[in-house]
């Protein structure tokens, strides 16, 4: 019976992990085919099947004007409006988290529960409900095709995680910490600041992990208000899969926007295995 | 402690969220209420007119939402048991536990739409490795192009890209449990199958519903694959709520009508979530 079990589980893990790679390897593969190789049905192993080139990944560094596909422009476009995004996010709602998990709110019926779930419940909106007033709201303000536009529509996705995953970690954070800072003769931002944020730095890693995948892989509200002064990195590419797709830069493409989240995983991996994440998440 | 304090470590937060989204929601109301679309757009009162359209002449709809439904229900189902069993896998004992549980990490970590364009060439019907595979079967599906296989797609990508979430949030539950009742288990001699069963799913209920919910929230918004992959087609076969609302919306500028739509569907997807949390919690917290 056990033997039966650990036969079970590696077969199904090796298959799963199949799974999981087939995309990467087949995109890997077809980023260095050129359009016979493409166009002549599948093949997979270069030289044996096809002759490699590395057409598909030099495009990526040539301007526009040479035929190339300028990805450099919308990359640091979408580091720059994650980033920031995230920041602010991170910021407002590790305050908002603190004060939620300490102090009792009162206002009629509402409560602390209650505020804590209106945070939590705007990752129930559907982006398209967002969209059509975020289109005609910044365009009112003149926000629309800019960075700041997108970042603060983006603060509106972050937020609701960073407050999610603070408020957890802040209810485990000892009480006593503050107290003492208090006793000490602190007051309650100088007890916040030097005392309690310096421990909720693994707390704010991990809210700051997952507002940074949130951020990076949103692709509709990038797509719905920004046209050609701002692009982020997902509306290029898919700007690509026009009808004759050149596939091989389209995958090289690929592979260079999903690469450095690729890291994140690993980070994510190692906050899982010395268990700081597993109360952060819960 | 102060009385003040408490408010200005909170509101800036909230004041922020508001800010950002009250406009758009008293926006919504308001714009459906009114007929803007491409010929007339402006702010005129046509009262529930758009709500009568919806509610009596708009099959397109509600077919929609019951596909969005199927889909969302489909895909989280095989998300939980997936994820849930992958993470039970690697918990303990096993070789190379760490490399897999970073592989198994990955696809979350990667753009939807982005990788929906490598799926996208994935099932080419006859340039794609699948069909290349398939082929030896003697078979050429219409991955793409016919309403049944296209649904597949959609879940297949959907679960490749989603389970891995689940997989983290059950790991990481996984990984929180108290020791104890696993000596007890382990004292008792059970088997483990009745460990899991009595001991681990048990212990795993609470995370699991809570997990449920979320992947629940996020598919009901499945959009991004629909939009690359399939563009909703053939004809409407994969056309989800989000999707129709985006298509009324933001390409017929049919406005009012989305708005219309936007918040009957925003209302309806508020109180299913609700019942089904309800429901989740007494199914699973039962034991």
């Amino acid at each position: 019976m056990p033997k039966l079990y650990t036969f079970i589980k590696y077969f199904c893990v090796i298959l799963w992990s199949c799974f999981v790679i087939a995309p990467f390897l087949w995109a890997i593969s077809t980023s260095f085919k050129d359009f016979n190789s493409v166009t002549g049905g599948a093949t997979y192993i270069p030289w044996l099947q096809f002759e490699p080139t590395l057409d598909g990944w030099s495009v990526l560094f040539k301007p526009g004007s040479q035929g190339g596909i300028n990805i450099i422009g919308p990359y640091f476009n979408s580091i720059f409006v994650t980033f920031t995004a995230s920041f602010i996010s991170i910021a407002l709602g590790t305050l908002s988290a603190y004060a939620l998990s300490r102090y009792t709110f009162k206002a009629g019926f509402v409560q602390n529960n209650d505020i804590t779930f209106f945070f939590i419940s705007q990752r129930i909106m559907p982006p398209v409900v967002l969209a059509i007033p975020f289109f005609l709201f910044l365009s009112t303000l003149g926000l629309l095709d800019s960075l700041a536009g997108l970042i603060l529509v983006y603060i509106v996705l972050l937020m609701p995680i960073a407050v999610w995953i603070m408020v957890d970690f802040f209810n485990r954070v000892p009480k006593e910490i503050d107290e003492t800072a208090l006793i000490d003769g602190c007051n309650p931002f100088q007890a916040f600041f030097k005392v309690v944020l310096p421990n909720s730095i693994p707390g704010m890693i991990v809210a700051g992990l997952f507002c940074i995948i949130f951020g990076w892989i949103d692709f509709f509200f990038a797509f719905i208000l920004t046209f050609t002064n701002v692009q982020l990195l997902p509306v290029k590419i898919v700007a690509l899969n026009s009808s004759i797709t050149p596939w091989w830069s389209l995958s090289a493409a690929a592979l260079v926007s999903v690469a450095p989240l690729i890291v994140v995983a690993f980070v994510v991996e190692r906050f899982l295995s010395k268990g700081n994440l597993s109360g952060a998440l819960k | 402690m102060n009385f003040k304090h408490k408010f200005v470590f909170l509101l800036p937060g909230l004041i922020v969220l508001i800010g950002i989204l009250i406009f758009p929601i008293i926006f919504t109301v308001r714009l459906s209420l009114s007929g803007w679309n491409s010929f007339n757009p402006e702010l005129d009162f046509v009262g529930i007119k758009n709500y009568i359209r919806l509610f009596t002449d708009d099959p397109r709809f509600w077919e929609s939402f019951f596909r969005l439904s199927f889909l969302a229900v489909t895909t989280v189902f095989l998300q939980y048991i997936i994820g849930f069993a992958l993470a039970h896998m690697v918990w303990k004992d096993i070789k190379f536990k760490r490399f897999f549980r970073v592989l198994f990490l990955i696809p979350m970590m990667t753009t939807p739409v982005i990788m929906t364009v490598i799926w996208r060439t994935f099932f080419h019907e006859s340039l794609g490795p699948l069909n290349d595979f398939l082929s030896i079967f003697g078979v050429q599906p219409q991955w793409l192009s016919s309403p049944g296989l296209a649904k597949i797609s959609i879940i297949i990508v959907e679960v490749w890209q989603w389970t891995s979430f689940m997989f983290l949030l059950m790991l990481a539950g996984l990984l929180s449990l108290p020791k104890e009742p696993f000596l007890a288990a382990a004292i008792d001699g059970a088997s483990p199958f009745k460990k899991f069963m009595y001991v681990t799913f048990p212990l795993m209920a609470p995370i699991s519903i809570g997990a449920i919910i979320i992947r629940l929230i996020e598919a009901s918004k499945i959009m991004d694959t629909v939009f690359v992959l399939t563009s909703g087609g053939p004809g409407t076969a994969t056309e989800t709520s989000s999707f129709y609302i985006f298509i009324k919306g933001l390409r017929e500028f049919q406005m009012g009508y989305a708005a219309t739509m936007s918040f009957t569907y925003l209302i309806i997807m508020i109180i299913s979530l609700t019942i089904i949390a309800k429901v989740l919690t007494k199914v699973l917290m039962k034991e």
